[in-house]
């Protein structure tokens, strides 16, 4: 159905765990996202979905000792990202696959001109011998793009506001052209109004520069606005996804992003009153039996509880529940 | 920046009066009468009065205080009760000692005790971080006063391989300069690991490594400038508390330095010198604390351009 | 029903902390020398006879090696040295507790005033403790032992006021956050006073790192004491303070080193407790700072 999508980033089955405390705490169980060459993918869920940490992965940056992923698959143009060794992880950081970090306020470094930040990236992938003059030229130039005057690379992270902090942030991570772009909720710590502005700016860049990219949010208004498929996230794994058209105009939902859409006040409908999903994200060191989302949702079957559900695929669209997969043999009622 | 500084330097002005005010009146209250400290227990009873006189002993307090004061400010910090020379030159004859043990401590903490902290917070949790964190909590626990008797005991009794006490010569300050070290060290150590682990999880330790930085550059570029500048401040924090250190250390070693002579001069309530002393010890540390304040502000950009730029942000 | 809640969440949070500190092997550690530490002193209440086992000199039994008789051997007066010890533990520890309560409380009420206050009263108050603190703790100290004479009391004393202006920093900086925190300013909307304030609201919130900072110092001070008694400023021959009893011990080191390893082991078993501990507090008190 979706031939000409070429596929760049092909995440399957990944499992990730950390260790605490001596608990085990499984942050990713068995997610699975495609990116195609040129896309933006929303990576929907709450707060401790596992968003981050599949980001992470991507990257080789999960914590050592405490992070490890204990199953799946990571193919990045084909190579398994899970089984490269540091330097070959690092000849593919900020060259290939670059993130920008949830909040610009400390994702600079304090005691470091912002300027020589963004070379820092430039000279570390520096495979066409570039000069200190032209490494400083496409560090200025960067800085145009994302409208920060140039002459203010000498200066501080802490002279800098939030959202030109964050602008920095993309000037860093847009500079070595990378294929990917990783960005883990760029804007939530940013004003309202300079949110529309850095967002506009992201996907301009990205259009012209060509780059896919995840956008990771909680915002459904975010990924309205930026992006072409949607994952939405609970738990460590993805239970719907979609093109952008699916998830906001379609009919068939998971019963968890029919929750978060009628969490959303709307415009229209004043009277209306929301219902938010009831209860609390599954500890992730105690995930439920069944289905995942079966103590808060609404529709829960008895099958729920016992056996986890099957990926439905629905025209593009893909949903992990119980309620679309009824003209199968109800295989949990038997035993 | 030449503004806070004479700022900083004014302000001693008040300190300097305050701890001068505060010692008089602690002094005041210890037993004793100088006169006869300085003619001794079975002088006549007509001298002593005559000599309290002449020292202005019969006057009161604060007028005392006064005098003092305005002597101090011509020079004269007075003399000593014990060796009837002026106290500022017996000081002046200390000090290089006292100055030699502390700078030999303060090189040996920054020479061992930041790369000891750093390599510690790289390799956490391995047999060398274990190691030494064992052994920062016990030179922590040890009194440094035992420490330097039980190396005593190992170099200089058993091995004979240092000298025990005095100095004579360059190597006979390595036992006390590592006791003065020891208990500073530890905490240096400690501190530097645990502030490289706090900064090694910052973002922007994230984003050099998203960067694709390896990690030699991420620890060496990115996280020991952040790491190490609150260590500065300790360092020269302790700069007071290593001198006072050297009372008890130059003790044991018997070295006459400063701290020796203030030793000495509060058992025999050689009031004068107690006060020089002290005040001499004080503005030091003043002056010190004033220039690693100085330094902090240019090595941490944050405080720079709040500085340099004038009014600040 | 909300106060319910409160106290709930409350005492979970310390359960919690209790957890944390169970967990730390070496905060256990840390707290086990204590109570074998404290064991030690009660049980000296028991066996330990100050006339004749401290002080009681017996020159026939001098300088005997540890073991046989004597556990700890004996010094050069004939007395038996693990008694000594053993009555050394009650002054070391009763003087380090009690030093940095006194230290602290008054340390607390300047610190904890001046940073609720803000403004003029803290002016004052930091400046003047400026220069107290301008002169290095141990010298002052001595020159207040020097006034008042030795003596336990009065050593007690010195330290005492000699740590304030310390601990009114430390005070200070941990009630200063918390007086800007939104809840503080609500309870001052109430109308509720200044003094209940501090003591209901602001106290408790910053109590976390006094309590570390307090069991950490209890650890200096242990030594400190020793350090001023080893140079005849603190507590005297024949009491028998660890400090003083290497100061004795120091003129035998060469023929009888026992003398001086022993006294010092105990100092550096007692600093050692508290700093495991203190460190261990300060682990289950603020786990970010952890791993």
């Amino acid at each position: 159905m979706e031939e000409k999508r070429e596929i760049l980033l092909d995440i399957k089955n990944l499992e990730v765990t950390y260790q605490n405390d001596g608990e085990t705490v499984r942050a990713v169980n068995g997610l699975s996202l495609v990116l195609g060459k040129g896309e933006t993918l929303g990576l929907v869920g709450e707060t401790g979905a596992g968003k981050t940490t599949t980001a992470k992965s991507i990257m080789g940056l999960l914590p050592k000792k405490i992070g490890k992923c204990t199953g799946g698959s990571i193919l990045f143009e084909g190579q398994e990202l899970l089984s490269m060794d540091e330097k070959e992880l690092r000849s593919i950081r900020g060259e290939k696959i670059s993130m920008i970090f949830q909040d610009p306020m400390t994702s600079l470094n304090p005691v470091i001109p912002v300027g020589e930040q963004v070379a820092e990236a430039l000279e570390l992938h520096n495979h066409d011998g570039r000069t200190r003059e032209q490494i400083e030229a496409r560090v200025d130039e960067m800085f145009e793009l994302v409208g920060i005057p140039k002459a203010r690379k000498h200066e501080y992270p802490h002279q800098f506001s939030g959202g030109m902090k964050q602008r920095v942030v993309i000037a860093m991570a847009l500079a070595c052209n990378p294929e990917r772009l990783i960005a883990d909720e760029p804007t939530t710590a940013l004003d309202v109004t300079i949110q529309a502005q850095v967002l506009q700016m992201m996907t301009k860049l990205k259009e012209e520069m060509g780059t896919s990219m995840i956008m990771i949010t909680h915002d459904l208004g975010v990924v309205a606005e930026t992006c072409d498929y949607v994952d939405v996230v609970y738990a460590g794994e993805v239970v719907e996804s979609g093109t952008v058209e699916d998830i906001f105009e379609g009919k068939a939902h998971h019963p968890y992003t029919a929750g978060l859409f009628h969490s959303l006040p709307s415009m229209g409908k004043k009277k209306e009153r929301l219902t938010p999903i009831n209860g609390l994200m599954p500890d992730p060191a105690d995930l439920p039996e069944g289905c995942f989302f079966h103590p808060r949702c609404p529709g829960c079957m008895d099958i729920c509880k016992r056996k986890k559900p099957d990926d439905i695929r629905l025209g593009t669209q893909t949903i992990k529940c119980h309620l679309y997969g009824k003209e199968e043999p109800q295989g949990g009622c038997a035993d | 920046m030449g503004k806070y500084i004479l700022k900083r330097l004014l302000w001693m002005i008040p300190v300097i009066l305050g701890i001068s005010f505060i010692l008089f009146s602690i002094l005041e209250i210890t037993p004793g009468d100088p006169a006869v400290m300085i003619l001794g227990e079975s002088a006549p009873p007509d001298r002593v009065e005559a000599l309290r006189e002449e020292m202005g002993l019969n006057e009161p307090f604060l007028q005392r205080y006064v005098t003092y004061v305005a002597d101090a400010l011509h020079g004269d910090f007075g003399s000593s009760y014990r060796t009837k020379l002026p106290v500022f030159d017996e000081i002046l004859s200390r000090f290089p000692t006292t100055l030699k043990l502390t700078v030999g401590g303060i090189l040996l903490v920054v020479i061992l005790g930041i790369p000891l902290g750093i390599l510690s917070a790289v390799k956490q949790y391995s047999v060398f971080d274990n190691v030494s964190m064992v052994a920062a909590l016990i030179l922590n626990s040890m009194p440094g006063f035992w420490l330097g008797i039980m190396l005593v005991l190992l170099f200089s009794v058993k091995l004979n391989l240092l000298p025990a006490t005095g100095v004579n010569g360059w190597n006979s300050y390595i036992l006390p300069c590592i006791t003065l070290a020891a208990g500073m060290m530890a905490s240096v150590v400690r501190m530097t690991r645990s502030n490289m682990l706090e900064v090694i999880r910052q973002d922007y330790i994230s984003t050099a490594r998203a960067k694709g930085a390896d990690e030699e550059r991420v620890i060496l570029r990115h996280a020991l400038r952040n790491a190490l500048l609150p260590v500065v401040t300790i360092v020269g924090l302790n700069f007071s508390s290593l001198l006072g250190g050297t009372l008890i250390i130059e003790t044991v070693f018997n070295i006459p330095g400063l701290g020796a002579l203030m030793i000495t001069a509060v058992r025999s309530k050689d009031i004068p010198l107690v006060m020089a002393g002290v005040l001499f010890v004080a503005l030091l540390g003043g002056f010190i604390n004033l220039f690693v304040d100085v330094l902090y502000v240019y090595i941490d950009p944050r405080l720079k351009s709040q500085f340099v730029r004038g009014k600040g942000k | 029903m909300k106060k319910q809640n409160e106290k709930k969440e409350h005492e979970s949070q310390l359960s919690m902390i209790w957890r944390r500190f169970y967990r730390n092997k070496s905060a256990m550690l840390g707290l086990g020398l204590l109570a074998f530490l404290i064991i030690a002193t009660l049980l000296g209440f028991f066996i330990v006879d100050y006339n004749t086992d401290v002080v009681g000199m017996d020159m026939a039994q001098r300088l005997q090696a540890p073991g046989g008789g004597h556990l700890f051997g004996t010094d050069q007066y004939g007395r038996d040295i693990f008694a000594r010890i053993l009555y050394g533990a009650r002054i070391s520890l009763t003087m380090g507790v009690v030093i940095i309560v006194i230290s602290f409380t008054i340390g607390g009420i300047i610190g904890s005033v001046s940073g609720y206050y803000g403004g003029f009263v803290d002016n004052i108050l930091m400046r003047i403790m400026d220069i107290f603190y301008a002169i290095p703790y141990n010298l002052f100290a001595i020159c207040i032992v020097a006034a008042l004479g030795s003596g336990m009391i009065n050593l007690v004393a010195a330290m005492s006021i000699a740590l304030i202006p310390m601990f009114s920093r430390v005070v200070r900086s941990a009630v200063l956050p918390v007086c800007s925190q939104e809840y503080i300013e609500s309870a001052r909307a109430c109308g509720t006073s200044d003094l209940r304030i501090i003591v209901k609201h602001v106290l408790p919130n910053a109590i976390g790192p006094i309590i570390v900072h307090a069991t950490l110092n209890i650890a200096d001070t242990i030594k400190a004491v020793a350090g001023l008694s080893f140079i005849g400023l603190g507590i005297a021959s024949p009491l028998p303070e660890w400090g003083a009893m290497l100061t004795e011990g120091k003129n035998y080191i060469r023929e009888y080193p026992y003398l001086v390893i022993i006294p010092g082991v105990a100092i550096m078993i007692a600093a050692m407790s508290f700093n495991l501990i203190g460190d261990g507090l300060r682990d289950a008190l603020d786990p970010r700072l952890k791993n």
